[in-house]
């Protein structure tokens, strides 16, 4: 898993059944100096998230699949969660 | 997922018989703000896609499963062409 | 699997219910001769393991397999503390 920051959504209609109901967000990876690693991706939501959360990013077949409620399904990443803090140690 | 442009197809005639059935499609993977970045992919099409459109894909295994119960041999696939994207 | 060194911990209430309870603690991978690496990634801990331990941690599909992880969206988990790493004096 990884944090990420929701920095947009995706619109679109026509799309793998296994997609539709659930929020396509644009999500960034970052470091934990908070600067960004490589590009954004787009994570289908199970936490409820909103643009600006920073959140738990898994880029994982099955974590995302099974975390949307559909396995088997063409989903590679997903939010799994809406951090709350990050504590480093030192 | 990943955001991406469909910027042609490829004819394919000797290919895996798992393929067979299959639209390939180049497709140039775009970044937040709908501009070209890095190499151009091949992917296979599971929902109905034009060239010219922008588009969402999803890369690994998971490209797979669409097809399913036939194992196509691809990793990956298109899943949704993209209406509008919104960044803030 | 790979060597990595405890570095902080995330907290999060709202999340997939299957994560509840398991502690999600950030781990920065190390190299077999005690580097750390800028890199990290969130694994869950299965072992209780501590700030600064250094650790094994397992990643992928493989991750599942780790005790009480199974069929969870879990893609690294920590499955043990490291007490010592020996190796071959380079010649």
């Amino acid at each position: 898993m990884l944090i990420g920051k929701v920095i947009g959504e995706t619109v679109a209609t026509h799309k793998h059944p296994s997609h539709v109901g659930r929020k396509a967000m644009l999500v960034q990876p970052l470091n934990l100096d908070g600067s960004n690693r490589g590009d954004a991706v787009i994570a289908l939501d199970s936490a409820d998230a909103g643009v600006g959360d920073r959140v738990l990013l898994v880029i994982e077949g099955f974590s995302a699949m099974t975390s949307v409620g559909r396995p088997n399904s063409p989903i590679d990443a997903a939010i799994l969660g809406v951090i709350d803090e990050v504590h480093l140690h030192e | 997922m990943y955001l991406g442009r469909v910027t042609g197809c490829v004819w394919s005639t000797a290919k895996d018989p798992n393929l067979s059935a299959q639209k390939l499609l180049i497709v140039q993977p775009l970044n937040t703000a709908l501009e070209p970045n890095g190499r151009q992919i091949v992917c296979t099409d599971a929902v109905g896609v034009g060239i010219g459109e922008t588009i969402y894909y999803c890369r690994g295994k998971e490209s797979s499963f669409p097809f399913l119960p036939v194992e196509v041999p691809t990793d990956t696939t298109i899943v949704a062409v993209v209406d509008s994207v919104r960044v803030e | 699997m790979i060597l990595a060194r405890v570095a902080g911990n995330v907290v999060a209430t709202r999340k997939d219910p299957r994560l509840e309870g398991q502690k999600l603690l950030i781990v920065r991978p190390v190299s077999p001769d005690g580097k750390d690496e800028a890199n990290y990634l969130i694994a869950v801990d299965v072992v209780g393991a501590g700030s600064k331990e250094l650790v094994l941690v397992v990643s992928g599909s493989s991750a599942r397999m780790a005790e009480g992880c199974k069929d969870k969206p879990v893609d690294a988990a920590i499955v043990g503390i490291v007490d010592s790493v020996h190796l071959e004096k380079k010649k």
